[in-house]
């Protein structure tokens, strides 16, 4: 079993919701990286969100298009972001680490010996966001005997069943796109967002966070309503751009506690 | 004759094709499929297509024996289907006329395109115009710079271009931009992609709107020289030309397929699109298909002297087709498209599209080799103006 299910257990029973930050793994640099993740852990995050970069994101808005950018200048690759987390493991073993991406670098490390790699790494779970289930079952069959969740998007364009199918594949959360849009857009209409979460919880199994245009600690406050937990990432890589390097943990951990003080409050 | 019903009904040709994409994007593309399956087979949007196709468009596209050129290389004949001929210049044109209709009829206003060379840009433009329909296309900045004519053009026709600044700012980056605002506007708006690649259905359906190439050549070519070709030639980019007119010829096994890639300054050195022959498996924009990757699975900037080939990709058919043996590709570089470029200026009148100068140097190779019997079938999908600029700049021009 993955660390996921036993994070939401203890923030249920403190009656809080969990915030999970994001940032792509060698943005701004490969050795900031996990001291980033500790300073992040320290402001109160729950879960981290750890990007691939690769070269054609798709999903994704122009914050971390240029994030995934950076990272791919700095020569960072899938066996960093992998290395990455095991470093962090040598001193927490406790927070859950997800890895989000796309599915080409997968796809060339081979399903397989990424899912070993994965488990060996103490990964907790992998979103592949161009992944949909009908194309990657056996992803799922590879990393859940590891202990390693399968985490799905859905969208306020899936319907019923698609919700439905999801519901009874996904392990670890489910993470629901706030908008129709890309990662960092502002169009995010909270009623909306709260109607659909229900709808999703209705036949959802596991917890439900949100994502995609988490901007402020108003907003997170306002979701964590009816989410589960709560997903921030351009927000972030924006305060990794406009610090300089040598800051980006304090600098990042403290932006990181201004969300959860508001999600608390 | 072997039946051919490639692909699935997920949009898979073996191992390929398929739709890795993100679940933002999975319900208009399942809407996109039904609507399609739906009127693939309606008679009256086939009536009105092959309306379209005659009177706006101007086919059938004649088929021309390049006698001189054939002549000159003294094997082979050469014979060339003539995309160059159709309204905006290429062979473009069909696969927008065909999704505009499905766009109407799906009631959407706005469509969205990318483009490379400009060619598919335009020819949206076109359809957009024809329909009063809003449009927008992505086109990479280098590319804008390249072909700065067919911007003009899409502007004239009413189109909104936007310049795309990210990545290696060409083809794949205008459809990562494309894709990110259909994402968007997905209830108002309908993706015209221009390619056999993308997620299922678009390489079905934009080969299906382009297999009126290869449906014309099986009548004309008995009719003009008493039989089918040896040998089909079209050059590959994400390969709907080559789509278009090899896939009427699957069925027909002594006729051979051959898809011409962009070699660029040559494999050995690199800088080429030739991912068919020189890539690996992999997945990209919505499908599993051949890519130009690093080993790190993070797609490589390409090089063409033709912005239309300069793509890392391949639509997963070819992918297929490779694997099976069906098709054989090869690449031809700059400097030998270039060569038959200026030939076929020269020899017949016809200034060739620099993406169809791949085929036609192709065939020029093969030519001499093979009996004067024999038959080439070289698609020429494209006329040459849009590259003046950049013909003109290889030769030391400034015009």
């Amino acid at each position: 079993m993955s660390r996921i299910p036993a994070t939401f257990e203890r923030l249920a029973r403190a009656g809080h919701k969990a915030l999970i930050p994001f940032f792509s793994v060698g943005d701004p640099s490969l050795p900031l990286c996990v001291p980033t993740m500790r300073a992040m852990v320290t402001g109160g995050a729950d879960i981290i969100e750890l990007g691939i970069p690769f070269s054609d994101p798709m999903a994704d808005g122009p914050t971390i298009q240029r994030s995934s950018e950076r990272a791919l200048k700095n020569g960072v690759t899938l066996h960093d972001v992998l290395a990455t987390v095991a470093q962090f493991r040598q001193t927490d073993n406790v927070t859950p680490v997800v890895l989000m991406g796309y599915a080409n670098p997968i796809e060339r490390m081979g399903r397989e010996h990424f899912a070993g790699q994965c488990a060996a790494a103490g990964v907790d779970g992998v979103l592949v966001v161009d992944y949909p289930p009908d194309e990657a079952r056996d992803l799922g069959q590879l990393l859940g005997p590891q202990g390693v969740d399968s985490i799905f998007l859905l969208s306020p364009t899936s319907t019923d069943a698609r919700v439905k199918e999801i519901a009874s594949l996904a392990t670890g959360y489910i993470y629901y796109v706030s908008l129709r849009g890309v990662t960092g857009a502002s169009n995010i209409d909270p009623q909306d967002v709260a109607r659909q979460i229900a709808r999703i919880k209705a036949v959802a199994r596991v917890p439900v966070g949100v994502g995609f245009g988490i901007r402020d600690g108003a907003t997170a406050r306002q979701l964590a309503e009816t989410a589960d937990a709560i997903v921030v990432g351009s927000r972030i890589v924006e305060e990794i751009e406009a610090s300089p390097a040598d800051e980006v943990p304090a600098r990042v951990g403290a932006l990181i506690n201004r969300f959860r003080q508001a999600m608390d409050a | 004759m072997k039946i051919y019903d490639m692909p699935d009904a997920q949009g898979h040709f073996g191992p390929y094709g398929g739709t890795f994409v993100s679940e933002t994007l999975i319900a208009a593309i399942d809407e996109l499929k039904a609507q399609y399956l739906h009127y693939r087979d309606d008679p009256q949007f086939q009536a009105e297509f092959a309306y379209e196709l005659k009177h706006y468009v101007g086919r059938p596209s004649p088929i021309y024996h390049a006698r001189r050129l054939s002549d000159s290389l003294g094997g082979a004949q050469i014979y060339l289907k003539r995309e160059d001929l159709n309204h905006t210049g290429a062979h473009k044109i069909n696969n927008t006329v065909g999704q505009a209709m499905l766009a109407r009829r799906m009631g959407k206003q706005r469509i969205i395109a990318e483009t490379g060379a400009g060619q598919h840009g335009v020819a949206s433009a076109t359809v957009a115009a024809r329909y009063g329909m809003e449009c927008v296309v992505y086109m990479g900045s280098e590319d804008v710079r390249r072909q700065a004519q067919n911007v003009y053009r899409m502007k004239l026709l009413g189109a909104r271009v936007v310049p795309v600044e990210s990545g290696s700012k060409t083809l794949k980056d205008a459809l990562n931009e494309a894709m990110r605002d259909w994402v968007t506007n997905v209830q108002n708006t309908f993706y015209i992609i221009g390619t056999v690649a993308g997620p299922h259905p678009y390489p079905m359906m934009v080969r299906d709107f382009n297999s009126v190439v290869g449906r014309e050549c099986l009548t004309q070519m008995p009719e003009m020289a008493g039989r089918q070709p040896d040998v089909v030639l079209a050059c590959v980019g994400g390969g709907s030309n080559a789509m278009g007119i090899f896939h009427p010829y699957i069925p027909h096994e002594s006729v051979r397929l051959m898809g011409v890639e962009a070699g660029g300054e040559g494999i050995a050195s690199g800088h080429h699109a030739a991912s068919l022959v020189a890539g690996s498996p992999g997945v990209l924009h919505g499908n599993r298909t051949y890519l130009l990757q690093d080993g790190n699975g993070q797609i490589i900037e390409t090089h063409s002297i033709s912005a239309g080939l300069d793509y890392p990709g391949v639509g997963p058919e070819h992918a297929w087709l490779k694997d099976s043996h069906r098709a054989e590709y090869v690449a031809i570089n700059d400097d030998e498209a270039l060569h038959a470029f200026h030939t076929l200026c020269r020899m017949e009148g016809i200034i060739p599209a620099l993406e169809s100068s791949h085929a036609l140097a192709q065939a020029m190779k093969m030519a001499p080799t093979m009996d004067k019997d024999r038959i080439l079938l070289v698609n020429l999908s494209g006329r040459g103006d849009k590259d003046m600029a950049t013909v003109a700049e290889r030769s030391g021009i400034k015009l």
